[in-house]
């Protein structure tokens, strides 16, 4: 009987353990004299089920085995080599019933944890590049065509509608346009992305591909922040191989067509996350926003027609391309088209990716999947949509996940990042920390933002000691409202959503001195 | 004595230009090349010498006045040596979530050494870092390339004393 072994080499796995636990495998089933072959694939990302160990033995399909400790591993091994795996105490039975993943709609992370990363074959036999296959017989209008069909927007956080911004670089004169992937991750409690370039690299290169036949580009980068070195290892040799294999450079799949791709890495700035500070940065620059007009879509990368996309809206488009734009948008609510890989985050028992369709409510993810905070406590304040989003409370958690139901409450979908907090976070220091990390990262070129976060900071810290006074609260809604309205970007534009949530939901921790905010608020 | 320790210095910096004119000369050729150069030249030498942002800017057809505005735009890049090795504290919210603000509280207190400081023995860097993609299981600690997770203040200790090279 051949046994095949999947111990995960994600970088969520290995900080809890996968590495050792490998390495505690390997001298087991040596002292067992066990046949097997160990594929050190990405994450399902079920972080809770982590150091999660799959084993393939004849017919069962693959059996799942999670959280193992090293502790673990030999009753593990002799229970595989002897039998009776099932009474295993890490057993959860055959992979495909564990309930965290069944019930999810998996279409982009569908391939995530099913095999070695890199492994070309792999990918193509889990129907990988069937997409690119398909674009290659169709007009670049009729590519574009299909991603409109599929009601598809970015999921990097602005859910701008990503047919129109194709269509607009399509439209655009230029000898030379690029396909930019915007991998600079920074938002706390999103990693998607990473989960996504360390499991399945080639969906992204596949969809990098797309675009660059659906708009005329034949160069495309993908910025990835430093922080990630174990995407940036498993990208490059992942796009050795495709372009090896013919599946990137000068004649893709003997069509004739031309892409070729590169990482470039960036250099630990924040706001480099914002697509015009990331093109200044990929030019060599400082990451310094620019004014729009005139859009990247016309005058992006060195002042050329540039798709600016983030990694899971490049990564859906394989499957659009692969299975049609219908199919994508048979999921999905409103305006809120197919599925929304949503990250669970900090407290919480069993945090990961979760990928369901748009319209799933709040508090079924963090009860459901979550299973609760990690700490035990009540859930107080959840944010979602990473920094710049709002702090719900528990009474908003009946919310729907959709872009629209988000911004009915005044938040945000953003990259689908949900933090929860228990009932010991102080809202106030929260807030103070928007207004501290604003002021930090911003890159300075406009006012509002540049100044605007180191005022806000002061007030809070006012707040925080306990030393403000009613109309310093006036104050900060001031700023908030003046930063919202004047900066140049998101950055500095949404800065205040935090802040104003954490007042407004929790105003209890806001306390000043004098007690006269209620009033004085109503006569400003 | 003087004379015959500034031998190896000048053949020393002389070797620290050669590194950084070569580096910049291969990037110069390549579109947006700066910030590759500026990571190979800080992985190469530990740091980005301020002495030869000039080098850098002359075959990039720059100021040097640009150059030194790209180098202390983003944190990763350094003007100065550094330790060789570093531990990053994530501080962002996912990680306050869990319990970073107790370990960023504590964390001077159990290791003997101030955040942006370099551990009188052990040398390495604390720092702080704004997330590094492991929000489900935190709070996160990078020391040097690895991350570990759901880490605070009665097991960072041991996971230094296992990770740090002394």
């Amino acid at each position: 009987m051949t046994i095949t072994v999947y111990i995960s080499q994600d970088t969520t796995a290995v900080a809890v353990g996968a590495e050792r636990v490998a390495t505690a495998f390997v001298q087991a089933a040596l002292n067992a004299e066990l046949n097997y072959t160990l594929v050190r694939n990405g994450s399902r990302g079920a972080f809770g089920l982590e150091p999660l160990i799959e084993i393939e033995m004849g017919a069962q399909g693959r059996l799942a085995f999670g959280p193992v400790s090293v502790a673990d591993v030999p009753s593990l091994v002799t229970a595989i080599t002897v039998g009776g795996y099932e009474r295993h105490s890490n057993y959860l039975g055959p992979v495909s019933t564990i309930p965290w993943l069944e019930n999810q709609t998996r279409i982009t992370f569908k391939r995530c944890g099913e095999g070695a990363p890199t492994d070309l074959a792999n990918y193509r036999a889990l129907g990988g590049y069937r997409g690119l296959e398909h674009a290659l017989t169709l007009s670049p209008q009729a590519i574009v065509d299909e991603i409109k069909v599929s009601g598809l927007r970015g999921r990097g956080g602005a859910a701008f509608p990503t047919g129109i911004k194709w269509q607009t670089v399509l439209d655009a004169q230029g000898e030379q346009k690029y396909i930019v992937c915007n991998a600079d991750e920074g938002d706390s409690g999103t990693f998607a992305d990473r989960l996504l370039m360390e499991a399945d690299p080639y969906q992204l290169i596949e969809g990098m591909t797309i675009s660059g036949l659906a708009v005329g580009a034949t160069k495309g980068f993908i910025y990835l922040r430093s922080e990630y070195p174990r995407a940036q290892k498993m990208l490059e040799r992942a796009i050795d191989v495709a372009m090896a294999e013919g599946y990137l450079g000068a004649d893709l799949c003997r069509s004739g067509q031309r892409f070729e791709l590169e990482v470039r890495m960036g250099a630990g700035s924040y706001i480099c996350g914002e697509e015009t500070a990331l093109l200044n940065s990929l030019e060599g620059k400082r990451g310094v926003v620019r004014a729009k007009p005139p859009l990247p879509a016309i005058e992006g990368l060195f002042g050329k027609p540039t798709v600016v996309n983030n990694v899971l809206t490049l990564a859906s488009v394989s499957s659009i391309l692969a299975d049609g734009g219908a199919e994508y948008a048979r999921h999905g609510v409103d305006r809120s088209k197919g599925t929304m890989p949503l990250q669970l985050a900090g407290n919480t028992k069993n945090g990961g990716l979760v990928e369901v369709p748009f319209g799933v409510s709040l508090t079924i993810v963090i009860n459901e999947w979550g299973g609760g905070t990690r700490s035990g406590r009540p859930v107080r304040a959840v944010q979602v949509g990473g920094p710049l989003g709002a702090y719900l409370s528990s009474d908003q958690l009946d919310v729907p996940l959709t872009y629209e139901a988000l911004a009915g409450l005044g938040g945000m979908l953003g990259h689908g990042g949900i933090v929860v907090f228990d009932d010991t976070v102080d809202m106030a220091k929260q807030a103070h920390f928007a207004m501290d990390f604003c002021a930090k990262e911003s890159c300075g070129k406009c006012t509002p933002c540049r100044i605007g976060a180191v005022r806000g900071r002061e007030v809070l810290e006012r707040v925080v000691d306990s030393t403000a006074s009613s109309n310093d609260l006036i104050l900060l809604r001031e700023l908030c409202e003046t930063m919202e309205q004047a900066s140049l970007c998101a950055m500095g534009g949404l800065t205040p959503l935090p802040v104003k949530s954490a007042m407004d939901n929790f105003p209890e921790d806001f306390g000043v001195i004098d007690n006269q905010y209620e009033v004085a608020a109503c006569t400003v | 004595m003087l004379s015959n320790h500034s031998l190896p210095v000048k053949a020393m910096k002389a070797s620290v230009e050669k590194t950084v004119e070569q580096t910049a000369a291969k990037h110069a050729v390549s579109q947006g090349g700066l910030l590759p150069c500026l990571h190979e030249i800080q992985a190469e030498l530990g740091y980005i010498p301020n002495a030869h942002l000039e080098n850098i800017a002359t075959a990039f057809s720059l100021s040097t006045a640009e150059v030194h505005g790209v180098v202390t735009f983003y944190h990763d890049f350094r003007t100065s040596p550094s330790a060789p090795q570093s531990i990053q504290i994530c501080c962002a919210e996912a990680c306050q979530a869990s319990g970073s603000r107790e370990l960023e509280a504590g964390v001077a207190g159990v290791l003997g050494v101030e955040f942006d400081e370099t551990h009188p023995t052990d040398n390495y860097r604390l720092e702080r870092v704004y997330c590094l993609g492991n929000c489900a299981c935190g709070p996160s600690v990078r020391i040097n390339d690895d991350v570990y997770g759901r880490v605070d203040l009665a097991s960072l200790p041991q996971l230094v004393t296992e990770a740090v090279q002394s």
